[in-house]
């Protein structure tokens, strides 16, 4: 069995139609107790209950880059291959990941103000991110200009080729430039720099939980997208007839 | 009941904010595709 089967629009239904009430289980399930966890866990010594917020920030910031170089593959497999279904997956992820972008934005904002004083600083990766959002709200708005769905699939993949550049740099831009009000890595895999396991592990489950909420919104997503596409073919036909 | 100090509005506000824009987003991806499904079975039923 090839993976490109799931390309065909039928056996992507199907397979999607059995998978779908399990993702959405899992989401909700990882989703819903690590916010509630989160939201329990003791105040930081230093920052606070602030330190709650990173149970949204993280994963919300994690899976606006994450989407974007998912639809980067998906947009690659459209312009090498011409799949359709990976077109519309691409289409059918940039909304979540707007959505996704704008919760990091706005949580970065809020936690920013008591922590760093600010609402908004122009920090390297505050500026990446803000502009990653402008790419998500470019990309949406051209496949709604463009009639034709193949041009419109066509030019939105070069834009998400294009706008990958800015993912990449939202997640390394404190590499980068070290003059950033923002820390470096959440979760650090070296020991003295790690985040307590009070907070380690709800974050885990949250991260877990952002992962399974954005497949399930993808998948109805896609289908959504591919019922249109049919009823758009069907309507096309009657026309003609 | 959760003490979360001088920093309440702070972390209450970014939940409420962060939820209601999950919210909205998952209420419009399930109107969407109730919408495409009846539009397309409204069409197939025609045909």
């Amino acid at each position: 069995m090839s993976i490109w089967e799931y390309a065909n629009p039928v056996k992507f239904m199907r397979t999607s139609g059995a998978a779908l009430p399990w993702v959405v289980a899992g989401a909700a399930v990882c989703t819903v107790t690590g916010l509630v966890w989160g939201f329990l866990t003791p105040e930081d010594y230093r920052q606070g209950s602030t330190v709650k917020i990173v149970f949204l920030h993280v994963p919300a910031a994690m899976m606006a880059i994450n989407i974007w170089v998912m639809m980067l593959v998906a947009s690659l497999i459209w312009l090498i291959r011409r799949h359709h279904v990976s077109a519309l997956a691409a289409k059918a992820a940039a909304p979540i990941g707007a959505v996704m972008t704008l919760i990091g934005l706005i949580t970065g904002a809020v936690w920013g103000q008591p922590m760093w004083g600010t609402w908004w600083e122009w920090d390297p990766r505050l500026t990446s991110f803000l502009i990653l959002l402008l790419f998500y709200i470019g990309y949406i708005a051209l496949w709604s200009a463009v009639e034709d769905p193949d041009s419109a699939a066509d030019l939105t993949g070069v834009l998400c080729l294009v706008g990958s550049v800015f993912a990449l740099l939202s997640r390394y831009a404190v590499f980068f430039w070290n003059q950033g009000l923002h820390q470096g890595a959440s979760l650090s895999v070296q020991p003295g720099e790690r985040m307590s396991a009070v907070y380690r592990y709800p974050l885990y489950l949250t991260m877990l939980g952002f992962g399974l909420l954005f497949l399930a919104l993808l998948l109805i997503r896609t289908r959504t997208e591919i019922r249109r596409r049919r009823l758009a073919a069907l309507q096309a036909r009657e026309m003609r007839a | 009941m959760i003490e979360l100090g001088k920093y309440a509005g702070a972390v209450i506000g970014a939940y409420g904010l962060s939820l209601a824009l999950l919210g909205g987003l998952i209420w419009q991806t399930l109107a969407a595709n109730a919408r495409a499904r009846r539009d397309l079975e409204r069409q197939e039923n025609r045909g």
